[in-house]
């Protein structure tokens, strides 16, 4: 077989693939339509303003409920987790978790 | 037609031919190169899905948060303010919320409490979210026990754990009932932890929220509007920042990238020089060098994006969750959902196989245009 075949061939697999990606997120968003429209409710049920996304401080818990003065408020010697968290992992031994509870 | 589709054949065989002769050269490029794309594109899926899904489900939060300061600090407002803020003209309807955290010294994590408006949590009973319930290992009918402000431990029942998929809001939220919550912080009845409004009219918030400064100056005022930008800026700069970090490796690809495609090696220049005497057109060549970018550039264009597709929405961002995750002990388990679309494609395409394939064709062209006998010599 010619390489110009193979090179074809593998372009065509690549941009099926590619469309097929389309269709997948097409029928993924349909299906969690109905999630998303859940979460909806809850956060109009209680009343919620934030995400749960980074839930290792109260002003990175809840971002838009912050203010400027939240940060190092939690103990004095709490280090600032935002922005140095998202860009340095902290060390494994500070997030031990203690044995399993049963 | 026939005639030059075969013409492009006979050049893509050629291509790959003199490309396979320096294999090693040119499949660490294409996997660098797949890298670079994977990295990009996975930032680019992750930011736009998420920033997508974070501005729906947040469309109901309260239209208007009130919140007392003293000192600079968030304090609980009295319910009085509720009487004061109804009786201005647009507002809806004004209601409290009562929340707080609660730091868990058993797992090392924070958990956010909240009193339901319209409870269906009886006193004696919590429920809970599935990032509690997956670091206790507590499940409806388990019993948790919490520290009260006075020392006391007030054990509550689970009644329900809350729906994995509604993670992405509620992963650490303990609903309690307000007698649970008075007993647990010693709340002062007179006060709540803030006020959320409806108002009648959208376009008359601003107002309003001027009235409520007016009137309460020791308010501070949370419209939905800002809630929905937090989010937006927060994802521009997470991912800005992931893009600082990529920075390097890019720069990195660039001067590998440039070095490979605009610096003809002797060899090349050669080859070039052959191709011409034995009777090759300047068009042929540059062709021939197109071809080459083009093999290079969209191939690993390609395979970047399918693998980021595959890493950011099927593996839930692996790459990424140490730098999402940050120090936080209870963390949702989600997955994105696809807000993907071709605009997001097209740009990275711009971004990254064009740039290749012109800085190939140019210097080749320029290789091309000079007498084969110079160049062979």
């Amino acid at each position: 077989m010619r390489k110009s075949n193979f090179f074809l061939i593998g372009l065509a697999i690549c941009t099926i693939l590619l469309l097929l990606m389309f269709v997948h997120a097409f029928f993924k968003r349909e299906a969690e339509a109905k999630f998303i429209q859940e979460k909806s409710e809850m956060v109009r049920m209680l009343g919620l303003t934030d995400l749960c996304l980074f839930t290792e401080a109260s002003y990175t818990r809840h971002l838009s409920q912050a203010d400027l003065h939240t940060p190092f408020q939690d103990s004095p010697m709490s280090f600032e987790h935002f922005p140095s968290g998202s860009i340095a992992a902290p060390p494994p031994s500070l997030r031990k978790i203690n044995g399993k509870m049963d | 037609m026939g005639k030059w589709i075969e013409r492009q054949r006979n050049i893509i065989d050629f291509t790959l031919s003199s490309l396979l002769r320096k294999k090693g050269k040119n499949i660490s490029l294409l996997c660098v190169y797949t890298l670079v794309v994977l990295m990009l594109a996975s930032v680019m899926f992750f930011v736009h899905s998420i920033k997508k899904e974070a501005s729906m489900i947040l469309k109901d939060a309260p239209e208007m948060v009130v919140q007392r300061m003293i000192a600079g600090r968030h304090e609980l407002i009295p319910l009085a303010y509720m009487d004061k803020i109804k009786n201005i003209r647009g507002v809806q309807s004004v209601n409290k919320r009562l929340w707080g955290y609660y730091y868990d010294p058993v797992v090392g994590a924070n958990y956010t409490l909240m009193v339901p408006d319209h409870s269906d949590v009886p006193a004696g009973n919590i429920m809970i979210g599935r990032g509690i319930s997956r670091v206790r290992l507590a499940f409806p009918g388990d019993t948790l026990e919490f520290r009260s402000h006075d020392g006391k431990i007030i054990t509550l029942e689970v009644k329900k754990t809350l729906s994995p998929e509604s993670e992405l809001v509620s992963s650490d939220l303990v609903l309690i009932s307000e007698d649970d919550f008075n007993r647990l912080f010693g709340r002062n009845r007179d006060s709540v932890t803030d006020l959320t409004l409806h108002v009648k009219n959208p376009r008359e918030l601003s107002t309003i929220a001027l009235k409520i400064s007016e009137i309460l100056p020791d308010t501070r005022i949370i419209l939905r509007d800002e809630i929905l930008r937090t989010y937006d800026a927060v994802f521009n700069w997470r991912g800005g920042m992931m893009i600082v970090i990529l920075l390097g490796a890019l720069l990195a690809f660039i001067i590998f990238a440039c070095d490979k495609a605009s610096g003809l090696s002797q060899e090349e220049r050669k080859e070039i020089g052959i191709l011409k005497a034995i009777g090759w057109e300047t068009s042929d060549v540059i062709l021939m060098k197109f071809w080459e970018g083009m093999i290079v550039s969209l191939s690993s264009f390609l395979l970047g994006i399918l693998l980021a597709y595959a890493h950011v929405f099927f593996t839930s961002s692996m790459l990424f969750e140490p730098v999402l995750k940050g120090w936080a002990v209870l963390y949702p388990q989600f997955k994105v959902v696809p807000f993907v679309d071709a605009s997001q494609v097209v740009s990275l395409f711009f971004l990254t196989v064009v740039p290749y394939t012109v800085a190939t064709i140019i210097p080749s062209w320029r290789a091309a245009t000079v007498d084969p006998d110079s160049v062979m010599r």
